[in-house]
């Protein structure tokens, strides 16, 4: 069973102008040029690879990274590259105020923990949220900690469904898991 | 307690109570990928299924429609790699000649009334322009649907959109939803479904609901549905689904997030200025801004009426010289229909090059990409920083575009 709680190191995805991006889109998180890529582990480089400011994030994240975003993160398009992206260089979660639909389904029948926290917004432009801290979330209660700042919040715990297929790793073994049960 | 639309069709496909904010297990009638994403769903299903046979192959479907045909080394292997798949299982491939994927769907009954239809697209919600519950997938979702025939769904609240007035020629469905995605943003309807009410939407043509309902997507909606109709758009919808035209109503007592009220009465044409869908002004203000190329087609506008209103205008005209006009039919359909009707010769006449059917303009790989300074208008529903290149994308009706390459700069029709 995988670990519920998880502390890494946060980037907090600014625009020129100290604010939190909003709205971040598919192609910007993993353009269409390299949809033709079908192994995970090659997504990782191509990782925010259009979005203005954080072209070079991939030569910059490390395995366990959490990454702060605005709401909607994750528009546009279908593509499961832009999750898969994160996977390859092991990102440990994607914390925003809400998430495109897709996205988020995506997300978490990859395995990768996606919460939403509608604290987000304030904390970081109260600066109590900034690149370089270190976070510790609890998945499953939702608690989280700004160890660096020494700031509690709270983010939405994993629903059920979200839970479980994170348990099991991902869809695919989450639906193994459901044959069993039958 | 009543129901909303999208609440019935799930209720319909599922054991579970469908109440908004409930997860339930949902049963997927249609269940497709493309050339982009379809790869990805091969590699997935022989790795966690090997050579286990799918859940009912005759409602599972390959729809090549981005790079088609391929011209691009990596996009032939990997629609090539579908094609191998689909062989061994048994499965239809709507190849590159055919056109999008959602669209085809639509024109080949499958997409029935009522139904659910998922696939590696995200504009897949356009099917709530047939009364169908599309939802765009990943390569995860889909591959372990082939399989399952199932996947878990948040049943979403729906948003009631009243829109009050008409709208008046020459101004078109594209023009009200680009409106709609000036005062509805991103937030309005996200993560929800959408019913829209009012003569201006209960008018519209089948291509009109189509542009609508295609792009809920860049309001970050689930899905949109209208669910009034004429007459000339329900015969259009039972020609294709064969059969009657009867998709689920709301009940008088169902309960929704919210009320929107909103009135289109003297609406001017619209243009989303780049690099956001939502940022839109009326052409007026933009009149003026030189273009160096125009795109007409994709899901939101590729349909015969909607190259047939650009044509109107570019009869008898020339394209500005040295502005590039590309029109890419959405189907093979669509293609034959402006053939007979001699549109395509008006095209050509025009200046404009003629694509083959398909997505174009989404991505690399087909028409519709922009080098560096350069500025497009397009049809289409994205203009997002960087997504067709590196130049600036304005999205407009297809009249507004076509009127823009014949001026060599962003114009109403009214302007020539």
């Amino acid at each position: 069973m995988k670990k519920r709680t998880h502390r890494g190191r946060i980037w907090v995805l600014l625009d020129r102008n100290g604010k939190l991006i909003e709205d971040i889109d598919t192609d910007q998180i993993y353009h269409n040029a390299f949809l033709h890529i079908t192994e995970v582990s090659e997504m990782g480089k191509h990782a925010l690879g259009n979005l203005e400011g954080w072209k070079d994030f991939a030569g910059k994240a490390a395995p366990g990274d959490i990454l702060v975003a605005g709401r909607n993160f994750g528009a546009g398009s279908s593509r499961q590259q832009a999750v898969d992206c994160f996977i390859a260089l092991k990102i440990g979660a994607i914390l925003t105020p809400s998430f495109a639909s897709i996205y988020f389904r995506n997300a978490v029948n990859s395995g990768l923990p996606v919460l939403k926290s509608a604290r987000i917004e304030h904390l970081v432009a109260g600066s109590k949220l900034e690149s370089g801290d270190e976070v510790d979330v609890d998945f499953l209660s939702g608690r989280a900690l700004n160890v660096s700042k020494g700031v509690s919040f709270e983010v939405e715990p994993m629903g059920v469904v979200q839970r479980e297929i994170f348990e099991a790793g991902n869809l695919f073994a989450f639906g193994r898991s459901l044959d069993r049960r039958d | 307690m009543g129901k909303t639309i999208i609440e019935k069709i799930i209720q319909a496909h599922t054991r579970d109570e469908a109440r908004a904010g409930r997860i339930v297990w949902m049963n997927l009638d249609i269940r497709s990928a493309r050339d982009f994403g379809g790869p990805n769903v091969v590699k997935h299903y022989e790795r966690e299924y090997g050579d286990s046979p799918l859940a009912d192959r005759t409602k599972i479907f390959f729809t090549f429609d981005l790079c088609a045909p391929a011209c691009l080394l990596r996009y032939a292997d990997n629609q090539q790699a579908c094609r191998d798949f689909a062989l061994k299982h048994g499965i239809k491939v709507y190849d590159v000649d055919q056109g999008i994927g959602t669209h085809v769907l639509m024109e080949e009954g499958l997409a029935q009334p009522n139904s659910t239809v998922v696939g590696t697209d995200s504009h897949m919600n356009i099917l709530g322009a047939v009364g169908s519950f599309g939802q765009g997938m990943g390569d995860v979702d889909i591959a372990f649907a082939f399989r399952t025939g199932r996947t878990w769904f948040e049943v979403p609240e729906t948003v009631n959109v009243v829109i009050k007035g008409a709208l008046k020629k020459p101004v078109s469905a594209k023009d009200l939803t680009l409106f709609l995605v000036r005062e509805l943003g991103t937030k309005r309807l996200a993560l929800k479904a959408a019913e829209f009410y009012g003569d201006a939407v209960a008018g519209l043509s089948l291509a009109g609901r189509l542009t609508l309902c295609s792009m809920i997507t860049e309001m970050a909606g689930i899905i949109g549905f209208i669910p009034e109709h004429n007459n000339a758009a329900g015969k259009e919808i039972e020609n294709f689904a064969g059969a009657p035209f009867s998709p689920f109503a709301a009940d008088k007592d169902a309960s929704y997030a919210e009320t929107i009220e909103l009135n289109i009465q003297g609406l001017p044409p619209q243009v989303a200025v780049p690099p956001s869908p939502t940022n839109v002004r009326p052409v007026a203000e933009l009149r003026g801004v030189r273009i160096n190329s125009g795109f007409i087609g994709s899901c939101t506008n590729g349909r015969t009426e909607d190259v047939a209103a650009a044509a109107r205008i570019l009869k008898g005209r020339k394209v500005k010289a040295g502005v590039m006009l590309k029109v890419v039919p959405a189907t093979r359909r669509v293609y034959q229909e402006l053939l007979a009707k001699g549109i395509l010769q008006d095209l050509f006449e025009s200046g404009a090059i003629i694509v083959n059917p398909g997505c174009g303009g989404c991505a690399e790989g087909h028409v519709g990409l922009t080098g560096k300074g350069e500025v497009q208008i397009s049809t289409g529903n994205r203009n997002f920083a960087g997504k067709q290149g590196k130049g600036e994308t304005y999205l407009a009706s297809p009249a507004v575009v076509a009127a823009s390459c014949v001026a060599g700069q962003i114009a109403s029709p009214e302007d020539l």
